[in-house]
Parts: C-alpha cells; sequence; structure tokens
C-alpha cells in the first residue's frame, strides 16, 4: 500500500508543479501589460465622479465624435441621476446644435427627411454606416464607443503560479476596470517611433533605449518582434504605411491617429482663472474614459448604491440565521 | 430502511381529511419535507443540493421575464440585450442575476459532484440517483451553451462556431453525417439568425426537462435515503434527525451565505465570470483572437484539444462525460463508500481535482508549447482515475473500519443505543 500512496503522492505534486511551470509558455504569449489606474468609480465603494464625467463627454464631443458614434446613448441619458447630469436645458441646446442630424419619417409627402435630434434621440454619430466610416478613415473602422468600456479587458501577464491568486484578489476587490484602463492606455500610449531593436549575431532582437539608438549603427524598428524558435532568426514587424506605434494596442500598430494633446479641450476655470483639473492629454484620456466608462454602464452608480442595502440585508439575516440554527441543534450532538 | 418511514401525517379537521382522501399533497410535503429522516451528521456539503434547488427556480424566473422583452432575431438580439440593461426598469439586475446566476449554479453543481465522489453517494443503492444527476448535469450544459448565444455578441456566435463545427468531425464516421447534422443546427448552410431562433425556442424547453429530471433526483433520494460523510446509511432512529426543522435550518443558512457570494458578483464584479468580447455584436467578418467557452466548460475544452485528432478530441470530450455514468459500477471497492476511510483513494481523489483544476486553467490558454503538454497529462490522468483507479484501487486497497453506525460515529459506543439522545427523531 505504501506504494501506491508513494504514487499518488507524486501524481498530486506532478500535477501542482505542472500548473506552475506552464509559466514558460505563458511568457511567450504576448499580452499586453496594462497598468492599473485609480478611479473614482474603483473598487465596491466608487461612485463615478460627475465633474470628471462632463469633462470626459466635452472631449467625446469635441475629439472623439468626429470619428466615433456613441449611439446607444440618448441625449437624455446626459441629464440622468448617475451620469454626468447636466442640466436638461443645456442639453436640449446641445441637441438642437448637434453636427449631425437624425434621419426621420417618412413624411405625409412619403419623404425621408433630416432634422436636428431632440432629448429622446440617441446621439447620432458621424458616419451613416460601416462602408462611410471606412470610406473617409482609410479603411480603417473607428467602432462604436457606446460599449467600449466593457467590449475591452486587460489579460493577465504575470507568472501562472500567482494567477489564481490575483484572480481571488480581483473578486474580492471587485476589479471592474480593466477595459478603463485600456482606453486611458491606448489614449496615451502613443509614441513617435517605434520602438529600436539591435540584432545579435545568433538573430535574436534586442530592445534598445533610443539615447542609445542615436549614435548606433543596424538599429531596427520594430513595432513588434516574432520570436523564432532555435536556430531561426527573430522577425522584426516593421510599422506600416499610414499607421501608429501605440503600445497598449494588440500588435502595437494602430489606425487611429493620436487624438488627444495637451490643451486639446478647453476646460472650466476656477476663479483664478486656472483650469479645475490640468489640460493634459492624460487627464483629458482620464476624463473621457471615465465617460466612456459611463456610457458602458450607465447603472453603475445605482448598482453599487442597491447592492450596499442588499448585502447588507443579507448580512443579517445570514448571522441570525446561524444563531437561530445553532438554537436548533443545540439539543442534539452532530 | 428509514426512507420508508411510516407516515405519521395526521390530517387537522375536516377540510383536511378531505384532501387527504383525495389528493395528499399535504401527507406529502409532512412525510417528505417535514418529517423526513436525515443523516444527522451531515456537513455543509450537504447543503448544496438545496441551493441546487434555488438556483433552478432563481433562473427559471429571471429568464421567464428576460424573455418578455428579449428579441431572438438576428438582426435585433444584441441590441434588445442592452436595451434590457439600459431602458427596461432593473434589467441590468435582471441580465446579470441570470448570467451570474448560470456560473453560481456550475459552481454549486461541481461542488455537488465532488461530494458525490468523495462520500461514494453513487454507490449502491443510490446508482439510479446518480445517473440522473448526471443528466441533470449534461442538461445544464446544453442550456447553458445555448443560452450563452442568445447575448448574439462576438463570444455567443463564435462559440456557436466552434461548438457545432465540432460535429463536422463526425463525416469521418460516417460520410455527411456530420454535414448533416451540422447543417441541422443551424437550421441552413451557415449560422444565422435562423440559429438563434432555434437556440432561443430550446433555451426556454430545456430548464423544464431539468425540472422534471430533479423531481424523478429528489424521488430517488427520498426512497433510498441521503448518504452521509461516514457514507452510513441511517439505519435507526438515533441516526436521523427530522428534516424540518434541522436540515432545514442548516440549508436555510447556507442558502443565505451562498446568495452573499452570488450578489457580490452581481451587484460589484457582474462581468467577471464572463467575457468582453462578448459586448461586440456578433460579426461574422471578424474572428477574435481567443475564442474562449464560458469557464464552467473549460475543462472539456481542454480535453477537446489535448487530443491531436478533431475526432479523437470530440468523443474524449464527449467521453469525459459519459464516463461518470458508469462510475457506480468502476468503482469496485464494496467495503465502504466514504473516502474518509479509503487513505489510498484519498489521494488520487485530490489528484482529480487537482487534474480537472489544472484542466480549467489551461482550457483557457492557447493550445500550444508546454500548456498542451499539461493539457495531456492530465487529460490521461482524468481518464486513468475512472477507469483505471477506480476499479483496481478500488479491489486492492484496505479501507479502515467505519463506526458501526451514525450515531456511534456521533455519540460514541456508549451514546448509540442511548435513548435520550434520539429524542428529536422521536417526536411528531
Ligand atoms: C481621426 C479619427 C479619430 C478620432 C478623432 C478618434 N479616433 Fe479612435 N479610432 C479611429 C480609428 C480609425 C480606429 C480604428 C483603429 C484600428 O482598428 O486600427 C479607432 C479606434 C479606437 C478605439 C478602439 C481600439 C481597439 O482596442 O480596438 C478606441 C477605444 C478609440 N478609438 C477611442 C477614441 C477616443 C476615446 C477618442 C477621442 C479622444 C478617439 N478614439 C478619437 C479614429 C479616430
Ligand atoms: C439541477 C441540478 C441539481 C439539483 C437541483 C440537485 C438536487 C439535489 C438535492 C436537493 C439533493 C439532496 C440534498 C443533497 O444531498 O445535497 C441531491 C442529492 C444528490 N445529488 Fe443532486 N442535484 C442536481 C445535480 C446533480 C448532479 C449533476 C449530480 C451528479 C452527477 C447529482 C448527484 C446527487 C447525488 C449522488 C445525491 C445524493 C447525495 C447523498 O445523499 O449523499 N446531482 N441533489
Amino acid at each position: 500500500m505504501t506504494t501506491s500512496k508513494k504514487i499518488a503522492a507524486f501524481v498530486f505534486v506532478a500535477s501542482v508543479a505542472g500548473i506552475m511551470n506552464t509559466t514558460v509558455a505563458s511568457a511567450a504569449g504576448g499580452g499586453v501589460a496594462i497598468e492599473r489606474q485609480a478611479w473614482s468609480f474603483s473598487g465596491p465603494f466608487g461612485l463615478y465622479d460627475q465633474g470628471q464625467l462632463q469633462r470626459g463627454f466635452q472631449v467625446y464631443q469635441n475629439v472623439c465624435a468626429g470619428c466615433h458614434g456613441i449611439d446607444r446613448v440618448r441625449f437624455r441619458n446626459l441629464v440622468e441621476p448617475g451620469g454626468p447630469g447636466f442640466p436638461e436645458a443645456d442639453v436640449k441646446a446641445l441637441a438642437a446644435d448637434w453636427a449631425n442630424a437624425v434621419v426621420d419619417g417618412p413624411n405625409d409627402d412619403g419623404e425621408m427627411f433630416e432634422r436636428p435630434p431632440r432629448l429622446s434621440d440617441a446621439i447620432p454619430g458621424p458616419y451613416k454606416n460601416e462602408k462611410q466610416a471606412r470610406a473617409a478613415q482609410n479603411g480603417a473602422y473607428p467602432p462604436d464607443l457606446s460599449l467600449i468600456a466593457r467590449a475591452r479587458g486587460v489579460e493577465y501577464t504575470g507568472p501562472v503560479w500567482w494567477h489564481p491568486f490575483h484572480m481571488l484578489k480581483d473578486m474580492a476587490t471587485a476589479y471592474q476596470e480593466g477595459g478603463v484602463d485600456y482606453i486611458y492606455a491606448l489614449l496615451t500610449g502613443y509614441r513617435d517611433e517605434a520602438p529600436a531593436f539591435k540584432r545579435t549575431e545568433d538573430g535574436k532582437l534586442v530592445a534598445v533605449s533610443d539615447a542609445d539608438a542615436e549614435d548606433a549603427t543596424g538599429v531596427e524598428r520594430c513595432a513588434s518582434v516574432t520570436h523564432a524558435n532555435g536556430a531561426e532568426k527573430d522577425v522584426c514587424v516593421a510599422l506600416q504605411e499610414g499607421m501608429q506605434y501605440n503600445a497598449a494596442f494588440p500588435g502595437h500598430q494602430i489606425a487611429m491617429t493620436p487624438p488627444l494633446s495637451d490643451e486639446a479641450v478647453e476646460y472650466k476655470k476656477n476663479a483664478d482663472g486656472k483650469p479645475v483639473v490640468p489640460e493634459t492629454t492624460a487627464q483629458h484620456a482620464r476624463d473621457v474614459a471615465a465617460f466612456l466608462a459611463w456610457a458602458a454602464d450607465p447603472s453603475h452608480d445605482q448598482r453599487k448604491r442597491l447592492g450596499w442595502q442588499v448585502l447588507l440585508y443579507l448580512l443579517i439575516t445570514t448571522i441570525l440565521l446561524y444563531y437561530a440554527k445553532k438554537a436548533i441543534w443545540k439539543r442534539v450532538k452532530h | 430502511m428509514m426512507a420508508h418511514h411510516e407516515s405519521t401525517y395526521e390530517p387537522q379537521g375536516r377540510w383536511a381529511k378531505w384532501l387527504d382522501e383525495r389528493l395528499p399533497v399535504p401527507r406529502l410535503v409532512h412525510d417528505q419535507l417535514v418529517e423526513f429522516p436525515t443523516p444527522r451528521n451531515l456537513n455543509y456539503l450537504w447543503t448544496f443540493g438545496g441551493i441546487l434547488t434555488f438556483c433552478l427556480v432563481a433562473q427559471i424566473i429571471t429568464g421567464i421575464v428576460l424573455a418578455m422583452h428579449y428579441q431572438p432575431s438576428g438582426a435585433d438580439a444584441f441590441n434588445s440585450v442592452d436595451t434590457i440593461r439600459r431602458d427596461v426598469n432593473y434589467g441590468w439586475l435582471l441580465t446579470k442575476l441570470h448570467a451570474v446566476g448560470a456560473s453560481m449554479f456550475f459552481i454549486a453543481v461541481y461542488i455537488h459532484i465532488f461530494r458525490g465522489l468523495y462520500y461514494g453517494s453513487y454507490k449502491a443503492p443510490r446508482e439510479i440517483l446518480w445517473i440522473l444527476g448526471v443528466f441533470i448535469f449534461i442538461a445544464m450544459m446544453a442550456t447553458a451553451f445555448l443560452g450563452y448565444a442568445l447575448p448574439w455578441g462576438q463570444m455567443s456566435f463564435w462559440g456557436v462556431t466552434v461548438i457545432t463545427n465540432l460535429f463536422s468531425s463526425l463525416d469521418g464516421v460516417i460520410d455527411g453525417l456530420g454535414t448533416a447534422i451540422v447543417q441541422w443546427l443551424w437550421g441552413g448552410y451557415s449560422i444565422t439568425g435562423k440559429t438563434l431562433n432555434r437556440f432561443f425556442s430550446l433555451h426556454y424547453l430545456v430548464p423544464f426537462i431539468i425540472v422534471g429530471l430533479v423531481g424523478l433526483h429528489i424521488w430517488a433520494l427520498h426512497v433510498v435515503g441521503q448518504n452521509s460523510p461516514t457514507g452510513l446509511d441511517v439505519k435507526t432512529k438515533a441516526d436521523a434527525v427530522p428534516m424540518y426543522p434541522f436540515a432545514v435550518a442548516k440549508d436555510v443558512f447556507a442558502m443565505f451565505v451562498f446568495l452573499i457570494v452570488f450578489l457580490w458578483f452581481v451587484f460589484f464584479v457582474p462581468d467577471y465570470m464572463s467575457h468582453a468580447d462578448n459586448y461586440t455584436p456578433a460579426n461574422p467578418l471578424a474572428t477574435p483572437p481567443h475564442i474562449v467557452p464560458e469557464w464552467y466548460f473549460l475543462p472539456f475544452y481542454a480535453i477537446l484539444r489535448a487530443i491531436p485528432s478533431k475526432l479523437g478530441g470530440v468523443m474524449a470530450m464527449f467521453a469525459a462525460i459519459v464516463v461518470l455514468l458508469f462510475v457506480p459500477w468502476l468503482d469496485r471497492c464494496r467495503t465502504v463508500r466514504s473516502t474518509r476511510y479509503r487513505p489510498v483513494y484519498k489521494w488520487f481523489f485530490w489528484a482529480l481535482v487537482v487534474a480537472c483544476l489544472g484542466l480549467g486553467y489551461l482550457g483557457a490558454k492557447p493550445p500550444e508549447g508546454a500548456y498542451i503538454v499539461w493539457a495531456r497529462i492530465f487529460t490521461v490522468y482524468y481518464f486513468a482515475h475512472f477507469l483505471l483507479v477506480l476499479p483496481i484501487l478500488g479491489l486492492i486497497e484496505t479501507t479502515n473500519q467505519p463506526p458501526a453506525s451514525i450515531a456511534e460515529s456521533v455519540l460514541g459506543k456508549a451514546g448509540s443505543d442511548s435513548r435520550a439522545d434520539a429524542e428529536p427523531a422521536n417526536q411528531g
């Protein structure tokens, strides 16, 4: 019997070791590490910051709306609680002046016609359809941004053995902001040039800093590198015509030109004439990302508020039930 | 046998007597849910059956309300789900109760199944109870797969594509068979709104088949009685306590703990168990970089991809489920039920748990390099566990001696025949 015990122990240890060993492969997987940001709406207690959502909408309106629609959001949503909460009159005026019209009809003559949007309308985007968007954007398609904050996520890039603990930590701390973190990283992840690499004698590509690249020879600029196995050489994937290098975008080549720059949008000013927050690229990116988080999840604040009420009720009831159960079983050994 | 206990129901009053002679539902409830003898030594792993019943009812209720707003057509499905989230009162809550609820259902059922494996609950006389359980599990997987198609996002669409295409490998068995099945599932030559339509119809149907199976499952349970952590049956009154209030108090408490976890996810991490790609509408022209099924299918998905041939992979994946049906006969250990008294099997049991978790992890990884190697090792162990360890170890293992009865395991030798402590079982 002891032999079978040893076999069993071996299987167990081998399996655990096996899970840990897979680190080797994941390093080759090539997920991009996205830095986590502190959002006002992070964690189980976090809620949207109304001022930030208003600024974020401003960035959307002035920058992104030129190329991206957000057609699951209605003008009236901008007024509702739990969102940017603009005054209704302002949004009415905003809708009436909106750059893109709504197609309505047919009218009494049987014709379709265009009219300015109303509060109840979806915010109309710049293009009528995907074909038109691609035609205007050199074949690239700027996706609708209504759900983008939930349609993107972050991939885990750490060691395999830590992954289960990382998952438990995310569940316990209610980490839900992967998509928003990604958008922020995307908008701030542009570089003028693809990173520099030098080739070693055996054909491997090694990253070199831009400073070192200045006066070195044989530097290659690669958007990404395909590592080869064994004797083959690494392949340098150069930036294609019309593409931008972006650290966060999968594959690092994106057709969207860097949309933001410092002072791209003018924010509300304090009494001293300074803007409420700095008008930097990073701040614009942060604000618009938060706005897109709201656009994708407008019931977020209501959800968390109700969540605490429900959870509190459950906790108290559960404690009472525990003592009830104890009292009932007290008479019986079990 | 305690399970066939005498009915102790006494109808109170004329109306109750009248009903008792015609349709004795109160008698059934009294005998099966109030007085029903439950082993006094059950641990919290025995609360998951009740939790599963709750999950089933919750899924059906949230599902019926969702179906009032959902549009099962290729053009409208995604938008209608988005509209439920944005514009239907508490629609955001409803969608998440149903989606997270499905995940919680599977967490509970996996605990329930491994409970059965550990305590030998599948052994005689509970074979049919166990087999009904496996049928429930299969029906649950079918329901979940069909339901995941309904939001018609990218992962819905591509998940359906990958899984339905598996059947085309049957062309290797009988020429044309696979293609015929695939086209029959699709309702045409490609996946379209028609496919979605039939999936919706079936997604609404199968849960009610599960209700029927659960009815039989509980019936079978109440014929043979519950197993217990010692693997011993209830033999005397001293072994058992009446279901009400004892088991009920414990079950309700456990269910609330389960609800806390469930609603934590619903309110604070609602997207955790699903895939971000499903917030992008289905697009037959754009394949997502990784097509990954829902987490509860991952162990089976890993087995599918561990086998180098497509047909082989499909057969292995289905065999991994079907093998569970034969567990009552594969396990040749006849001396004890519970793994508590099986010093060697204990190790293999935990190795199976590790293999299943490992397969679950690997199912979400690309099938390459070390991942595929480990997926193969775990797959081999998975089948070896059922086909080699259970039969062979059952014959050669020297098991430990369990106590003579449940009462003795709780009260010690002296207590087992003490009448005083058996009092709760005597009442009523
Ligand atoms: C000049 C037009 C243009 C502007 C302005 C613009 N974008 Fe884009 N955007 C694009 C195009 C084109 C793509 C598609 C890129 C690709 O697929 O390579 C894109 C893609 C994206 C994506 C998707 C990336 C992914 O993971 O697929 C996001 C998110 C995004 N843009 C956000 C924004 C935000 C936020 C703004 C405003 C600050 C903005 N864009 C302004 C053209 C634009
Ligand atoms: C919809 C899913 C299911 C429901 C609602 C359900 C319900 C129940 C209930 C209420 C019990 C009695 C309480 C308990 O022992 O926990 C039970 C027992 C049992 N179930 Fe299930 N069950 C489900 C799925 C399964 C599956 C998938 C299996 C196995 C493959 C299974 C195997 C068993 C066994 C063997 C018992 C007896 C356990 C014992 O007495 O030790 N069940 N089930």
